[in-house]
């Protein structure tokens, strides 16, 4: 990244309003992002907890696919690529997705929406033009359709609600992963930390005139990729070539929930994803490591790349996230430990500037989550 | 006070010499959420790695800007480490050295020449 030329990087359809409010942009994925605004990352955390957060997530790959021949054959050759129910989801639902390969390792996460008649997915931006490339190529009778002319913001937080639904009425009908299309703006009630919230799909020409019209309701602030982070730590989602990559697979990344009965073994359309093996006998036997949450006892953030060690000094895992969390107020992390070390409570060391310093496998989230459900 | 290019500033009290980071360099560095002091009575030499400051981006180092001995460290920041954002160059001042020859401090930047480097 640090050898990315300005002129190289992609701009963001907001770029001027992020500078006008006074966004401190850096590259990331590829684009010029806001990665704080003037309060910094620690305010606009809690900002977002207690009120409202608007974030512009542009950079994000929005795909839509359409069916050569039926929505049901679409459905089924997603599912080729996933171990997710994608027939069982609902019309105006919205349900998160794994792309695995054959190793059983994770390509990328997402999330998708049931429109009726096809389907809308949104995918990381860093990920964005292998997935497509990936999804054409594993979907022949599929037109997958990149959405390149719309910006992508979210709004979260206790005060997202109110302020959403005076500027797009209706919306506070909505219920956590519920999706609908109002006009031509998208609507998501999801989002990346933890908090009650909305992700909306806007057309880039409107783009600004919608973000200022939230910003002008009350308890609306900008906030950055900084706190976007912490958040998300918080709330202990996963962030894509951090806490899970193709070396991890879904039952290690404890993430076990987004595999539906249909997928699993018994269920009605058992196996057929790339690395079925691997991860139906990870989900029989249980993972050899697994992705927790980890507490250091003292104030010393412990960040990507610790190593962590049992008492004795056996290494038994590495941190993938970690920082410091402005609601915890308490460095926190997340890594992966060997199973015998990852049962909750267990002390464990990590190594920070040398020293081996106690911490211990916790629950997550960090901080409870308020979706609407 | 005296500057440093790594952006700290030094300040004659008696014949101590008070350190601490710029206001500068605490905006660069973000949120302050965590402060590793040295041990006092510690002999350090310039270049030597004296403290760690962790914010909400990163982690740095505070480097000994001349040879001495550490006489007090700031306690405060331990339990508020906020506080080198919220006063850097007065409240947040980290560590005191006695040094043998106070003129080590002639070869640092005055206050104009500190706002030229990071104009």
């Amino acid at each position: 990244m640090a050898d990315l030329k300005e002129a190289d990087l992609l701009h963001l359809g907001l770029e001027r309003l992020h500078e006008e409010l006074g966004g401190k942009m850096v590259p990331f994925a590829g684009y010029l992002m806001p990665v704080q605004y003037p309060d910094g990352v620690l305010k606009e955390h809690l900002h977002t907890r207690s009120a409202a957060g608007l974030f512009d997530v542009s950079h994000m790959g929005q795909v839509i696919l359409r069916p050569k021949g039926t929505m049901e054959a679409l459905k089924l050759a997603f599912e080729a690529l996933m171990p997710v129910d994608v027939l069982g989801l609902a019309e105006g639902r919205q349900r998160y997705g794994l792309f695995t390969n054959d190793g059983g390792g994770i390509l990328d996460d997402l999330m998708f929406t049931n429109r009726g008649d096809h389907l809308y997915v949104v995918v990381n931006a860093a990920c964005k033009a292998a997935d497509i490339a990936h999804m054409t190529a594993g979907m022949p009778g599929v037109s997958v359709e990149p959405v390149t002319d719309r910006a992508l913001l979210a709004l979260q937080g206790p005060g997202a609600e109110a302020a959403l639904e005076a500027v797009v009425p209706g919306i506070a009908a909505m219920r956590f992963m519920d999706h609908r299309v109002i006009g031509d703006i998208w609507v998501s009630r999801s989002g990346y930390t933890g908090e009650d919230g909305f992700e909306v799909s806007v057309p880039e020409a409107e783009a600004e005139g919608f973000a200022r019209k939230l910003l002008a309701q009350p308890g609306v602030a900008p906030i950055g990729l900084g706190a976007r982070d912490s958040l998300r730590l918080e709330a202990g989602l996963c962030l894509y070539g951090h806490d899970i990559d193709t070396s991890t697979s879904p039952i290690e990344a404890n993430l076990t929930w987004a595999l539906q009965k249909a997928r699993k073994a018994g269920g009605a359309r058992e196996g057929g994803f790339p690395g079925a093996a691997r991860i139906l006998k990870e989900l029989a036997e249980g993972p050899e490591r697994v992705r927790v949450g980890l507490r250091p006892e003292g104030r010393a953030p412990m960040r990507e790349g610790v190593e962590l060690f049992a008492d004795d000094g056996t290494p038994v895992g590495r941190v993938t996230s970690g920082g410091f969390g402005p609601s915890v107020n308490a460095p926190i992390a997340m890594g992966y430990v060997a199973r015998a070390h990852a049962t909750l409570g267990t002390t464990l060391l990590g190594e920070v500037r040398g020293k081996r310093l106690p911490v211990t496998v916790s629950e997550l989230p960090f901080h409870p989550t308020t979706y609407k459900r | 006070m005296k500057y440093t290019k790594e952006h700290e500033w030094l300040r004659v009290e008696g014949d101590h010499v008070v350190v601490g980071i710029t206001e500068h360099a605490a905006t660069q560095l973000g949120d302050v959420v965590f402060v590793e002091l040295p041990e006092t009575e510690t002999q350090v030499a310039e270049g030597d790695e004296v403290c760690v400051i962790e914010s909400v981006k990163a982690a740095s180092d505070i480097l000994a800007p001349i040879d001495g001995e550490v006489v007090a460290v700031n306690e405060k920041l331990v339990d508020n480490p906020g506080l080198v954002n919220e006063d850097p160059t007065g409240a947040a001042w980290f560590f005191k050295l006695k040094v043998d020859d106070l003129s080590v401090l002639d070869q640092f930047m005055d206050e104009d020449e500190y706002q030229d480097l990071i104009g």
